[in-house]
């Protein structure tokens, strides 16, 4: 069922409710496709790097990481944020 | 012809430093429990301590996942850093939302808990990691 139909069948308070429903999903969603999308990134280049000169595979790894680990962080943020706006 | 790496058998860094990070939280972790036990009282203090917990777990499930598969195959240790923060992120979820309901449970520590300990964790280990890339082990001499 589209969005603005769904929508025109809760009305008042259940919209409030709805529309924050949304919201929160869309943060959590959103939050999660760009660290997506950069891990995968990141990931293919160390790889590409790791394949062509094995011998700074360590350096590397070490960088890899810590880039997954702080990407990772937009999404925890934006679960944070998710939580936060669903059940705070 | 060249030949092109398909598999690491070095050291797993990885798990280097996601045990030095776990090793850094323990002087860190007490600041943290202190300042929520003042802000929401025991809840707080619980919840923060928690939130610690799923933020070492989750390390140290990413480093032993990306350690493991970088000894079968790279292309392996591709889909594992992908589908690994897929799945991590998951388990965060399913973490927070199975006792989000508890009695001793405050979600604002509990947040804030999550992004403070991984960026600060993260920050500290990078202040090791950037004076000594290689060794993350090693301590950044003060002269």
């Amino acid at each position: 069922m589209a969005l603005p139909a769904l929508l025109a069948q809760v009305a008042g308070e259940d919209q409030i409710a709805f529309g924050e429903a949304i919201s929160a999903g869309f943060a959590y969603g959103l939050a999660a496709i760009g660290p997506g999308i950069g891990i995968g990134y990141l990931v293919g280049q160390a790889v590409q790097a790791m394949a062509r000169q094995p011998e700074a595979a360590g350096m590397v790894r070490t960088t890899m990481f810590l880039g997954i680990a702080f990407t990772e962080a937009l999404a925890l943020i934006g679960f944070v944020v998710f939580i936060l706006l669903k059940f705070a | 012809m060249t030949a092109i790496t398909t598999r690491l058998d070095g050291p797993a860094v990885e798990r280097e430093i996601a045990a030095d990070m776990a090793k850094r939280a323990v002087p860190a972790v007490p600041v943290l429990l202190i300042l929520a036990a003042v802000g929401w009282g025991f809840d707080g203090m619980a919840s923060a301590a928690y939130a610690v917990a799923i933020v070492l777990v989750n390390l140290t499930l990413s480093a032993a996942l990306l350690a493991w598969t970088a000894r079968i195959s790279l292309a392996l240790m591709m889909g594992a850093a992908l589908f690994g923060y897929l799945l991590r992120l998951g388990l965060v979820a399913l973490a927070v939302i199975a006792v989000k309901d508890a009695r001793w449970v405050e979600l604002w520590p509990l947040g804030l808990g999550l992004i403070v300990t991984h960026l600060g964790l993260l920050l500290w280990e990078l202040r090791y990691v950037s004076a000594s890339l290689a060794f993350p082990g090693l301590k950044p001499r003060k002269d």
